[in-house]
């Protein structure tokens, strides 16, 4: 996973609630067995027009928020399935940060897992950051995750919070499963604490 | 002790190690997949050189990709032949419990999972897929989690959590004639909304809870998601005992009594705090239905489709306006009467044996609408063997319904079962997303009766006035 430390970047603005995983990418192309490649259909609805042109009024598709690293939303983003295409879509498109006022739980985690940093920010501080994202490349925002602050472009810095574990992960660009496997001796001892206390639950075989 | 939550019960019994920040190391007892969301998950293994630590724990169906047609030909699409035959190879390679496509105990993963007592009250129980809250019903600690979360429960069988808090929504009382657990959870989603349940795990308690079968019980878990919940839960009681009793993977024996004293032991404790709690009256809730393309735009069948002009948050306002357009309805129109082009009865929220008895009792010697497409898609091959059984199949043949293959199908349309643009759908499934059931197509979510009632009068109807 690429490490997470600070992002200087152009942000879109996509002023909805419920933004949901099957807005970012329907499930028609959820039939790929690899993580990449989802970005050509990142948002498609609303990205092209049935006949499969672009459409010129989606944000994305306009410079230079077609070349956007963030993304600036309301409530509730990522609401619906747990794909993990999700943010795989974000991520192949080139986002790295989501910035909401509220997250949906599953999409908030997938997030973490694939080195993009979703922030949960204040509406109005939201509506700010999507009026400094309006002015376009002379407007970027910077990211500070060390420091955990937005720098608007005016230089206002907006601290937000994250878990400890979680901003320790993405400045390192670690992988989750090596760390639990540490703890590969209290996992065995809870193994064999529960065939003692529940011996009754059963394993699935089949012939 | 301070009095605990049956999630708080469950969770303490599954926490191998709470490491300092807080995070706990959660012990998962349960891992189902399917073919979407297992690839990567499975290819990472491979590429880490790790092991799947816990087969026996692990079980794997197709569902998502399958045609609910004709099996004994080759699957046309290539791209979900493809997955479906990854998930072939890789289940060989790792060892994992395989229901396969042309197996009577295919189907649904949220249906094979109670069916076959693979999911068990008291356990912890993951997949990748938002909808493994249905197991929730059976007492249990379900939910959705991601790929890479995929990849770390088959490498450990364990998850990185942090413990949700408890909401508690409550219904008391007795449902009219002609209300379902659908139009149940249909009411709570419209009053706490898509983000009611952020953050929570819901308990579903009162008696208008328990009086529910399992069935029921796993429709209202299943849509917990739609509000937002990491999980939905039901405490584990006669009705859910009874129903695991024999089930194939389930305990037996003097095993069995032995997990049902600790099945008895979950239920929460008087006076366990919950950080939210809701009361709904199970008299006020009326057949129900969705309006918008999100699950809280919920509507009885009584009522009228509301108008922006009324909404003073402008935000909502315009978004209300967007799904009217979408939807093709008018501010202020009553919703029965809207014709329908087809009606979905099927998914992992409504397509059980009671759901399907439902459906049959309200399309009895009557006949589908001329120009609807009416499906009936069983959640399993067991529970089409068993309509089949009952003579549901011919109740549903004779009156002009499709009766197909178990799977996914027209919930999400990743198989060849999809609504082409501006097709409305009377859908017993779960989400109503724009293109949710292909590009441009209008979802209504509703009951199996309803749906049924929609099939034979060609719009969306009131059950109560066929039964």
């Amino acid at each position: 996973m690429e490490k997470f430390t600070t992002l200087s970047a152009v942000a879109a603005a996509l002023p909805e609630d419920n933004i949901d995983t099957d807005k970012i990418i329907p499930a028609r192309f959820l039939k790929t067995t690899r993580r990449t490649g989802l970005g050509k259909h990142a948002f498609d609805s609303m990205r092209y027009r049935p006949d499969g042109s672009e459409n010129p009024d989606f944000i994305l598709n306009q410079e230079p928020w077609r070349h956007a690293e963030i993304l600036v939303t309301y409530d509730n983003l990522g609401c619906g399935s747990s794909r993990e295409h999700a943010p795989w879509a974000l991520l192949d498109f080139g986002i790295r940060c989501v910035i909401a006022p509220s997250f949906a739980d599953i999409f908030f985690n997938n997030c973490f897992k694939n080195g993009i940093l979703p922030i949960s920010l204040p509406r109005d501080v939201c509506e700010l950051l999507m009026a400094d994202s309006s002015m376009g490349s002379n407007a970027r925002l910077t990211i500070d995750l060390p420091r955990q602050v937005v720098i608007r472009p005016g230089g206002e810095e907006v601290p937000f919070e994250i878990d400890p574990f979680r901003k320790h992960m993405l400045l390192e660009g670690l992988d989750d499963i090596g760390q639990t496997l540490q703890h590969e001796s209290e996992i065995k001892s809870y193994e064999q604490k529960v065939v003692g206390e529940r011996p009754w639950m059963p394993v699935i075989t089949l012939d | 002790m301070a009095p605990r939550t049956l999630f708080d019960k469950i969770w303490d019994h599954h926490v191998v190690e709470t490491l300092p920040d807080g995070t706990s190391i959660l012990y998962i007892d349960r891992h189902l997949l399917h073919e979407v969301t297992s690839p990567q998950a499975f290819e990472g293994l491979r590429l880490a050189g790790r092991k799947l630590r816990h087969p026996e724990m692990t079980m794997a169906v197709v569902d998502h990709n399958v045609p609910t047609s004709d099996r004994t030909q080759p699957i046309e699409e290539p791209e979900s032949r493809n997955q479906i035959e990854t998930l072939e190879r890789n289940v060989k390679e790792f060892g994992v419990p395989y229901f396969p496509l042309l197996s009577a105990s295919q189907g649904i993963v949220h249906v094979v999972g109670p069916e076959q007592g693979i999911s068990l009250p008291g356990m912890t129980i993951v997949c990748g897929d938002s909808h493994t809250s249905t197991h929730g019903a059976m007492g249990s600690l379900a939910f959705g989690i991601g790929t890479s979360e995929v990849e770390h429960v088959m490498a450990t069988q364990t998850l990185l959590q942090r413990p949700a808090k408890n909401m508690r929504v409550t219904v008391e009382g007795q449902t009219g004639p002609g209300v379902s657990a659908k139009d149940i959870m249909l009411a709570i989603i419209g009053h706490i909304g898509t983000a009611g349940g952020t953050g929570h795990v819901i308990e579903f308690a009162g008696s208008a809870i328990r009086d529910l079968d399992m069935a029921g019980r796993m429709t209202i878990c299943n849509m917990s998601i739609e509000a937002g919940a990491r999980a939905g839960l039901v405490a584990p009681d006669d009705t859910t005992f009874a129903y695991v009793r024999n089930r194939p993977f389930a305990p037996k024996g003097e095993d069995f009594e032995k997990a049902v004293a600790f099945w008895r032991t979950l239920a929460t404790d008087p006076g366990a705090h919950f950080d939210k709690d809701v009361t709904l009256r199970a008299e006020d809730i009326a057949p129900s239905l969705t309006w918008g393309t999100s699950p809280e735009t919920v509507l009885p069948i009584t009522g009228t489709v509301p108008d922006p002009a009324l909404e003073a948050d402008e935000s909502k306002r315009v978004q209300m306006q967007r799904m009217l357009e979408y939807m093709g309805l008018e501010a202020g129109q009553k919703i029965a009467g809207t014709p329908v082009d087809v009606v979905f009865i099927g998914s992992c929220t409504n397509s059980r044996i009671e759901d399907l008895r439902a459906a049959a009792q309200v399309a009895a010697g009557r006949k589908v609408a001329e120009g609807v497409r009416a499906m009936i898609v069983p959640g399993s091959g067991l529970v089409k063997r068993q309509a089949e059984e009952e003579g549901l199949d011919r109740i549903f043949l004779d009156a002009g319904f499709e009766w197909r293959e178990a799977g996914c199908s027209m919930c999400l349309g990743m198989n060849p079962d999809r609504l082409t643009p501006g097709q409305r759908c009377a859908s017993t499934s779960n989400r109503n997303f724009e293109g949710r059931q292909g590009p441009g197509g209008r979802t209504h979510l509703l009951s199996p009766a309803m749906a049924a009632a929609a099939a034979v009068t060609g719009c969306l109807t009131d059950a109560r006035e066929l039964v």
